[in-house]
């Protein structure tokens, strides 16, 4: 049964109007429901040097302050980051030809100057890696970059959550008195949903 | 420009000055301004960002004698 052609030329014309309309409006209503989102991170931090620890609390702490949901899961090394006493945490520059060795006290010209120091010095002289930290705990005083402290309470305080990794806290013999308080302890199975629903996940 | 608090972040390195604009922007009332000055020349750039991220406006940013200066108004 054929519509009659008055009909024919509504349907037409509805069917050309929602074409224009329906895009716009999809459109709009995306951009309302991404605005309204909060968006979200998540950090495996696997390193417990004192250079690789910045990384994850500046960028767990900033991402905080955007207003944004974080989780950073901490393993292997990276546990050394949630130990009740993170000033113990050293910097090796043996092996790291990208690390810049210089003096943070002294005139301008001494500071100046980059210390190419052989690794074969490096590994054989006792303390070689305490005086590194000693000198990098300096320049991070001097340039009014945070401690690694200070830092994890600001990531805590703004409700950054922190998780364990209990499988490597067993594998390396910690017990949950050596960490700090608050934390979650769980695995792979816990962190992996958490990184699939995040904007932003990174492994350090 | 007339302001309600006040924020010295200079000598301090990213992310502090951020961290704290965050804090004192959380003591203040909506629609109420925070001053900041800052010496990291990456706040520049990066104040812009939290503003456009937070909601908060950034009523205006200056630099002179190497110190950045910034008002903030909560959202």
């Amino acid at each position: 049964m054929g519509a009659t052609p008055e009909i024919a030329n509504i349907e037409e014309l509805v069917n050309r109007r929602l074409e224009e309309l329906l895009p716009q409006k999809l459109e709009e209503a995306l951009r309302q429901r991404e605005e309204s989102r909060t968006p979200s991170m998540a950090i495996i931090a696997t390193r417990g040097t004192l250079d690789w620890a910045y990384p994850p609390f500046i960028l767990g702490s900033t991402a905080a302050a955007l207003g944004w949901d974080v989780s950073i899961f901490f393993t292997f090394y990276g546990l050394n980051l949630l130990k009740k006493d993170v000033s113990d945490l050293k910097v090796s520059p043996l092996g790291n030809p990208g690390m810049p060795m210089k003096m943070p006290f002294g005139p301008d010209w001494f500071k100046g100057i980059n210390w190419n120091i052989p690794n074969i010095i490096q590994a054989g002289v006792p303390g070689f890696e305490t005086v590194a930290t000693m000198l990098m705990q300096q320049t991070i005083k001097n340039n009014g970059v945070a401690t690694i402290d200070e830092l994890r309470g600001l990531a805590l305080e703004a409700d950054v959550k922190f998780i364990a990794c209990q499988m490597t806290v067993d594998l390396f013999g910690f017990s949950h008195d050596d960490f700090i308080p608050g934390l979650d302890y769980a695995g792979a199975a816990t962190f992996l949903p958490m990184a699939q629903k995040a904007d932003v996940s990174l492994f350090m | 420009m007339n302001f309600d608090k006040e924020l010295d972040a200079r000598g301090l390195n990213c992310p502090l000055p951020i961290l704290r604009a965050k804090k004192s922007l959380a003591e203040l009332q909506s629609g109420q301004v925070l001053r900041i000055i800052a010496t990291d020349p990456g706040s520049v750039k990066d104040f812009a960002a939290f503003a456009k991220q937070t909601g908060n406006e950034l009523l205006a940013s200056a630099e002179k004698d190497k110190e950045f200066e910034f008002f903030m108004k909560r959202k």
